[in-house]
This record gives C-alpha cells, sequence and structure tokens, in this order.
C-alpha cells in the first residue's frame, strides 16, 4: 500500500517537473539545507537551556516562546520541500534505509517533545528560572539534541545511498 | 592562474591523506555530517542576531546580550568548518578547487565574517553603541539584511558545489 501511494505521488505531474527540469531538484535541496540548519539550531537553543549548558539565566518559558515559532516555521519549509524531493523518487526513497532511519527518529523526536510538553512542562513555574532543570527536563532535552544530530547524518547518508 | 589551480588539484588528489579519504567510503559522509551541524550553529546564531534586529525575533532582549549568547558560538564553529571543510577538498579536490560556486561560497564567506564582525565588536564594550543614532539604527538594519542574504547564499552555494561544473 505505501509503495502504490510512492508510486502515485511519484506519477503526480509536481514530482515530473522536478525529474524534467535538472536545476529544480538542487533548488529544493538548498532550501531544505537552509531550513534544517534552523530547525536543528533553533532546537538546540532549547536543548542546551533543558541540559543546563547555554542561556543559564533565560527564564525556559520565554526562551520557548521566542524560540519556537523560528523552529516550526522552519521545519515547516523542510517539509514542504523535503517532500517535493521525496516525491520526484518516492518508491526508492522509501525503501532507503538511512530514509527509513531518519523517519523513524523524527517520529521519537516528536514522542519525546509531546512527553515534555504534556508531563514535564507542566511543572515548568517551580523551575522556570533554575539554571538547573530537573531531570526529566535534561533527559528531553539530551536525548532531543542526539536525535536531531543522528537525523541529520542519516539526512547525508540517504545522498549516498539512494538508487535511481 | 586556473593551470596552476588545475596542477595544485591534480597533486592533491594523488596524496595519501586525499587517497585515504577517497577510498574509505564512510569518512566523506561523516566529515559533511560535522559541516553541516557547524553550519546549522552558524547560520542559526546569526540569523537569530540578524532577526532580533529587524524586530522579528526577542524584540524586548538587548542586543548585546544576544549578541554575547549567540554570536560567540560562530567563530569556534567557523574554525570547525575550514577544517573540516579543508578535509573535503583534500579528498575531492577536481570537484571544489575550481568550482565557482566554491569561489562564490569563499568570497560570500570573507565578506560576512568582516560584516558580522562589524556587529559584534561595538557591542562588546558599548551595549548601546548601536541604538546612539538613528544613523547607526538605519546602517545596522542594512548590515542584517545583507547578511541574512549572503549567509543564506553561502548555504545555497556549497550545496551546487556538488551540481555545478568545474573549470
Amino acid at each position: 500500500m505505501i509503495d502504490a501511494f510512492c508510486q502515485w505521488l511519484y506519477d503526480t505531474p509536481w514530482a515530473d517537473a522536478i525529474r524534467a527540469n535538472e536545476l529544480l531538484f538542487p533548488w529544493f535541496e538548498s532550501v531544505h539545507v537552509l531550513a534544517i540548519t534552523l530547525v536543528l539550531g533553533s532546537i538546540a537553543v532549547v536543548d542546551l537551556r533543558l541540559l543546563g549548558l547555554a542561556s543559564r539565566n533565560r527564564p525556559v518559558t520565554r526562551l520557548i516562546r521566542e524560540v519556537l515559532p523560528v523552529t516550526w516555521s522552519a521545519f515547516a519549509v523542510a517539509v514542504l520541500t523535503g517532500g517535493t524531493l521525496f516525491a520526484s523518487n518516492a518508491v526508492n526513497y522509501a525503501h532507503n534505509g538511512p530514509f527509513q532511519m531518519k523517519m523513524l527518529l523524527m517520529l521519537l523526536a516528536g514522542l519525546n517533545m509531546l512527553v515534555f510538553h504534556f508531563v514535564t512542562y507542566r511543572s515548568v513555574a517551580e523551575w522556570d528560572e533554575a539554571p538547573r532543570t530537573p531531570f526529566a527536563a535534561r533527559f528531553a532535552g539530551g536525548f532531543s539534541i542526539t536525535i536531531w544530530l543522528a537525523i541529520v547524518a542519516f539526512g547525508r547518508w540517504i545522498g549516498f545511498t539512494i538508487g535511481f | 592562474m586556473l593551470a596552476t589551480l588545475h596542477a595544485f588539484a591534480e597533486w592533491l588528489a594523488g596524496t595519501a591523506l586525499s587517497n585515504t579519504i577517497q577510498n574509505v567510503s564512510w569518512i566523506i559522509p561523516t566529515v559533511q555530517t560535522i559541516h553541516i551541524v557547524c553550519v546549522a550553529i552558524v547560520i542559526s546564531a546569526v540569523f537569530l542576531v540578524d532577526m532580533r534586529i529587524l524586530g522579528v525575533f526577542a524584540p524586548t532582549q538587548p542586543l548585546a546580550s544576544l549578541s554575547e549568547r549567540f554570536l560567540t558560538w560562530i567563530w569556534w564553529s567557523i574554525l570547525v568548518l575550514l577544517v573540516t571543510g579543508t578535509l573535503l577538498i583534500i579528498g575531492e579536490p577536481t570537484r571544489s578547487v575550481t568550482n565557482p560556486a566554491f569561489a562564490a561560497k569563499m568570497l560570500m564567506l570573507l565578506i560576512v565574517a568582516g560584516l558580522t564582525r562589524v556587529i559584534q565588536r561595538p557591542l562588546a564594550t558599548d551595549a548601546g553603541f548601536w541604538d546612539a543614532t538613528s544613523g547607526r539604527r538605519a546602517a545596522l538594519k542594512g548590515i542584517a539584511v545583507a547578511s541574512l542574504i549572503l549567509w543564506s547564499c553561502i548555504v545555497f552555494a556549497g550545496r551546487w558545489i556538488a551540481y555545478v561544473a568545474s573549470y
């Protein structure tokens, strides 16, 4: 079923246009890379604060409120450009090991974020201004930064392993 | 000039280090990954400061404290970028040494690194420097816009090295 969906995606005029024009792929790829750098960097700002390694005297709530719009805007651009790149060669990407790992890790990063937001963050008032956050928050930050670094690594590996 | 660069690239490609980088399959993707992570640090730090200058990020925070928190990260990252970038060139010299996208990237990097220093340096001793006159405020906004454009173009040029033909 996934293959059928990928094949349908591959056959859309949009995906066809990417394959037909050899300059479109690198353009989308460049925007994708730029968006990813902002996703990774802005997430790292929050993670390093949770870990107590940077911005230690900034209240956690303010930092998150300031940085998150940047993260989500960049993430939206990364998903749109990434989806377009995926469509141009959908079946092969879906069967590519590093691509599958990247998607799995993004799912894990999402789950980590949900647990942090709906469980750990509920008590933020108690540690908002503390340079050292509780263990659950430090764990969320450390786990997040590790996963996102791995996502970049697997993303880069796709380019070396993808078949056409 | 071009002939010299070609000869240099050929020589580099024949060195033992270059052969190792070419033949061990995990080296280039690993070095590229470290390179991209450092690009992420530089781009995010610079973009957040530029966006603060333009009033779209954390407008209530003093620019000097933001500059101290974020811009201090970029110089170490640029050092790692120079090392990893050099390794990538040694591994594939004919791909980059005479590549126009690479030349454009280095030129833009020199300019924008200078612009970043121009923003950062006075703030270290005088937190209100860029707010002192309306001329300075306008100049700062201009530099921030130029910085956003140039850094974006550097990322683009970096990716395009893989697609643009070398001379």
